[in-house]
């Protein structure tokens, strides 16, 4: 029975250990408690592959072990794997490798794991406060740096603020349904829901799109982006968002099917909205990591339209996308990080200015990562958004997929314009060499998105599956 | 509803001579103290200059340190009270999980020990 | 009136006093200490409506240490507040606009549940009547719900890290006591008898 817990547990023991091993051997341990850390992630990684198929409820409906779950846990812990590994150098270089910092990444990474299997909102605001606390101090890890303790600090408030949202919904629900389990709040809500709970709905949807950074949430995104340490910002746009997502997904179509009509509508305007911001706001940006926040912003979007329509087939979509989209973040980043002149890090687009001819394999990889990010056939990115939009038709949203169609269209302008400056400007001052680490983090996201074409069968079979069963609501 | 408040009375009427006391002690100087008051008199001291700034001083961050962390073994003990009172209805199991929550802790004491978080300087 | 009702509405209007004051209070330590009376008002509301252990949580831990830790951030902060209220005013409607729409918003939520009075029907853990509040909370908050108790833990050693890691700093070239090391010295290794030759000073000897 507590097999089904098997990858959080290993986690907790993993965490203890590390910091332990940390305390007792003291500060020239951080590259040990770094290795451990990934062990520890990797074993997670496979108690959870590994778990028997079904779907199983622990600790009195707190905990719900199912394929969706499963699956996208494993994203969440390639996620934060990747970042331990771009970040080892990286702090290392900058004299901040302190054994602290993994442990923090594993503790965010076990709040991410109790929040994608929440089955109760006690567990949900638990697994989202372990994350949210990790990742606050992780934003303002090098404290020396004004910067970044200034991202630190904006997250931290606003992120309060949202916590407070939800907290609010969640009583709100638990006054009006008298239950915090997700599949009793469904049982309750049969026939048309009073307003105390579209209310409370409403509040849990704005403190989970705060995590999910969609807009209206979204405004604390450039800033804490920008000032926090690259490999930070490359854990903020990949895991957190996760596990948000994922939690939102479970949250509405487990708790709230039957009043879908509700909750579309908040879905399909953050939706709407997400996508024409990360459109529109990242066209005038210089710095590569604010780009990003913009586009990480548009990406939501584009996962929300699968959500917004409401029926597995958009929940599939949805998986896919976080799929693809955790291989092109990691992928990014892993170039970004890598952009060093002289050990200085840079962050200009113009930094990028040519590239290709002085580091082709890079510009190539990276050119491949902002094509696939656009959209552009044969690569992944191209089928994320294909799932999504096929999803959003097929349940009618005919608007909602042309306006999406539209907005890919204005943000594969600034896509395009940093392969421009790669390949068609004048040659800078060259990077570092990067480690090998990089080099094969980017080297194999880019042989990713350029084959997913010609195999996208297992991935999608899993999608597939995870989804279905999701939909079908909870087994005992 | 008539029980909680009996249950509480005691509070209720030490709380209410607490208040009385401290109201009259506040309230008396003003009906009987003789006063002269005076610019200068009233005026801060500071060792025969002129006040140089505020009062308020900046404290030391580590003032901080302390209180947070004192704050989360405050909060372990929290959690002790209710195991304290239900400990012979929880069983065995309720016994071993608090002890995990303590060792977790504890854990986090080590690490606050060895990192020199309880030093001073 | 009952007693219950009687004291009701004194802790909540002593409630709403103090959270009025909080803001208002020009010095900010003043309003640390509304705070500390508003603490200790919702603390008897919590006490009226059956919650004991909250209302004493509430007095140890937010009293007690939340408080106090609010004292340390101010007066750790070198701000000017009288500077920091000029935009006050400034930002005053879109402010009232935000507080009006929230008021409406609860009245409308309210509203909402007098007229459904079924809702909350299906309380999953209902407070045992024989048991006295604390013993209730006992009762399965480390058994029924230990999963959440043990995330609980790790939030609190996530909390423990954080606080270390962005704010402690060793000052450099500080000695410290230690006192293991005091108890450890012996004569051999602390004191060392040489022979001096005559007249050629300590340098000649070593």
């Amino acid at each position: 029975m507590i097999g089904h817990a098997l990858p959080e547990f290993i986690l907790a023991l993993g965490i203890l250990a590390m910091l332990l091993l940390g305390a007792l051997g003291g500060e020239k341990r951080a590259w040990l408690v770094t290795e451990l850390a990934i062990g520890v992630l990797g074993l997670a990684l496979v108690a959870c592959l590994f778990q028997p198929s079904g779907a199983t409820v622990l600790f009195n409906g707190l905990l719900v072990d199912d394929a969706f779950g499963r699956f996208m846990k494993a994203l969440s812990l390639v996620g934060s794997i990747a970042t331990l590994l771009m970040a080892m150098a990286w702090f290392r270089r900058r004299g901040l490798d302190q054994y602290e910092f993994p442990v923090l990444v594993c503790l965010a990474t076990l709040g991410m794991m109790i929040l994608i299997s929440a089955d109760n909102l006690m567990a949900l605001y638990l697994g989202l406060e372990l994350m949210s606390l990790a990742l606050y101090v992780i934003a303002a890890y090098a404290r020396a740096d004004a910067r970044a303790s200034e991202a630190g600090l904006k997250y931290f408030v606003l992120g309060a603020l949202s916590s407070g949202l939800l907290l609010y919904g969640a009583s709100l629900i638990y006054g009006f349904a008298g239950t915090l389990g997700f599949a009793g709040i469904a049982a309750e809500l049969q026939g048309p829901a009073s307003l105390g709970i579209i209310f409370g709905l409403t509040f849990l949807m704005a403190g989970l799109a705060f995590k999910m950074s969609v807009v209206p949430f979204h405004m604390w995104t450039p800033d804490v982006y920008e000032g926090a340490p690259t490999p930070v910002t490359a854990f903020f746009a990949s895991a957190p968002k996760i596990a948000a997502i994922a939690i939102t997904l479970r949250l509405v179509s487990v708790a709230f099917p039957g009043i879908s009509g509700e909750w579309r509508q908040i879905i399909i305007f953050m939706s709407v909205a997400s996508m024409a911001l990360g459109a529109f706001g990242a066209i005038g940006q210089t710095n590569i990591k604010r780009l990003m926040a913009y586009s990480s912003i548009g990406h939501m979007g584009f996962a929300l339209v699968g959500l917004a329509a409401g029926t597995a087939q958009g929940v599939e979509g949805v998986m896919l996308y976080m799929t693809i989209y955790l291989v092109m973040t990691l992928g990014t980043f892993a170039a970004i990080i890598a952009m060093e002149i002289k050990g200085q890090a840079v962050e200009n687009i113009a930094d990028l200015a040519g590239l290709s001819s002085t580091n082709f394999p890079m510009a190539f990889f990276l050119a491949m990562m902002m094509f696939s990010l656009a959209g552009i056939p044969p690569l992944a990115g191209f089928f994320a958004k294909w799932y999504v939009f096929v999803a959003a038709i097929h349940a009618g949203l005919y608007v909602m997929a042309v306006l999406g169609v539209l907005a890919s269209a204005v943000a594969a302008f600034y896509y395009l314009r940093i392969v421009k400056v790669m390949f068609f400007d004048a040659a800078g001052a060259s990077f570092d060499r990067a480690s090998l680490t990089l080099r094969s983090l980017l080297a194999g996201a880019g042989v990713l998105v350029m084959v997913f074409w010609v195999w996208p069968g297992p991935v999608v079979a899993v999608t597939h599956h995870a989804a279905r069963a999701l939909m079908q609501g909870q087994k005992p | 509803m008539n029980d909680l408040i009996n249950n509480w009375l005691p509070l209720a009427i030490f709380v209410a001579l607490a208040l009385v006391i401290a109201g009259v002690l506040l309230i008396a100087p003003f009906l009987v103290a003789f006063k002269a008051p005076d610019g200068e008199k009233l005026s801060a001291y500071e060792c025969g200059f002129n006040a140089f700034d505020d009062a308020r001083m900046k404290f030391d961050i580590r003032f901080y340190l302390v209180s947070l962390l004192f704050i989360i073994f405050d909060l372990e003990v929290a959690f002790l009270f209710p195991w304290a009172v239900a400990f012979h209805r929880i069983g065995a199991a309720g016994f071993w999980s608090m002890i995990a929550f303590l060792a977790v802790l504890t854990i986090g004491f080590v690490y606050e020990w060895k990192k020199g978080a309880l030093e001073w300087d | 009136m009952t007693p219950a009702v009687v004291f009701f509405y004194i802790f909540a209007s002593v409630l709403c006093l103090a959270a009025f004051m909080v803001i208002t209070a020009r010095n900010p330590v003043h309003s640390v200490m509304f705070l500390i009376l508003a603490f200790v008002a919702s603390s008897g509301l919590f006490l009226l409506i059956g919650a004991e252990f909250l209302a004493m949580l509430l007095v140890v831990v937010y009293v007690g240490a939340v408080a106090v830790l609010f004292l340390f951030v101010v007066m750790m902060l070198d701000v000017d507040f009288a500077e920091l209220k000029q935009g006050f005013l400034q930002y005053l409607p879109i402010g009232a606009l935000i507080g009006g729409l929230v008021v409406i918003e609860l009245v409308l939520v309210v509203g909402g549940f007098i007229a459904t009075p079924s809702g909350g029907g299906h309380v999953q853990t209902p407070t045992p009547a024989a048991a006295s509040n604390v013993m209730a909370l006992g009762e399965v908050l480390y058994t029924r719900y230990f999963y959440l108790f043990q995330a609980a833990g790790f939030v609190l050693l996530t909390a423990m890290v954080g606080a270390i890691v962005l704010t402690l700093h060793h000052k450099p070239g500080v000695k410290r006591q230690n006192i293991a090391a005091q108890n450890a010295r012996t004569r051999a290794g602390a004191i060392d008898i040489v022979k001096v030759p005559s007249g050629r000073g300590l340098e000649a000897a070593e």
